[in-house]
């Protein structure tokens, strides 16, 4: 999703305002973003929360 | 939301108060015998002085954590709470070796102090690898 728009991983941490290795640990499915960071990330893809992340039972 | 320069400025407000705090430690610690000859009132406003810029330290410290994101904050506390537990442990068995006579020498809070730094270092490490 993020390579669809072109920006690394440094523009997406910028733009959420979180540091360039969450960004990584939440594409690599090691760490859950807290609420309001992932509507941030949502909003910044322009989509519903829920297009861009699921949940699932540990 | 902080940025980078925000952050660097915090680490090196908490690098200026830890090192004012070392200092003034230094300064309590051989002021009396090498500066002011064992008087009793320069060392205790000396210990006023390491007591007050260990306070700024900490909030220097709380500042640096408030500008962390939440994975930075999650790496940093489950650092914290490994040295806790393992200090707690480690303190007591080193002070039950001393008191038992295990030992030869004193147990000295210096060594806990340095067992927690190698502790939270190590565990800040291990904690920044497993969420690369």
């Amino acid at each position: 999703m993020r390579a669809e728009k072109r920006w690394t991983q440094e523009d997406l941490a910028l733009e959420v305002g979180v540091s360039r290795q969450t960004i990584n640990a939440i594409e690599k499915e090691k760490f859950d973003p807290s609420l309001p960071t992932a509507f941030r990330i949502a909003r910044l893809f322009d989509l519903p929360i829920e297009k861009v992340f699921d949940y699932e039972d540990e | 939301m902080n940025t980078k320069n925000t952050r660097k400025q915090n680490q090196g407000r908490l690098a200026m108060w830890t090192l004012s705090w070392t200092a003034s430690t230094a300064l309590v610690a051989f002021g009396p015998k090498f500066l002011w000859n064992e008087s009793t009132g320069p060392t205790l406003l000396a210990l006023l002085l390491n007591v007050g810029i260990g306070v700024g330290m900490i909030l220097a410290n709380r500042r640096l954590f408030e500008g962390l994101d939440e994975l930075e904050r999650k790496i940093h506390l489950e650092a914290l709470a490994l040295t806790m537990g393992l200090t707690l442990i480690v303190g007591i068995a080193y002070s039950l070796l001393d008191s038992t006579n295990i030992i030869p020498w004193d147990a000295e809070i210096s060594f806990l102090v340095i067992f927690m730094g190698l502790c939270y270092l190590a565990a800040l490490v291990l904690n920044q690898r497993r969420y690369r």
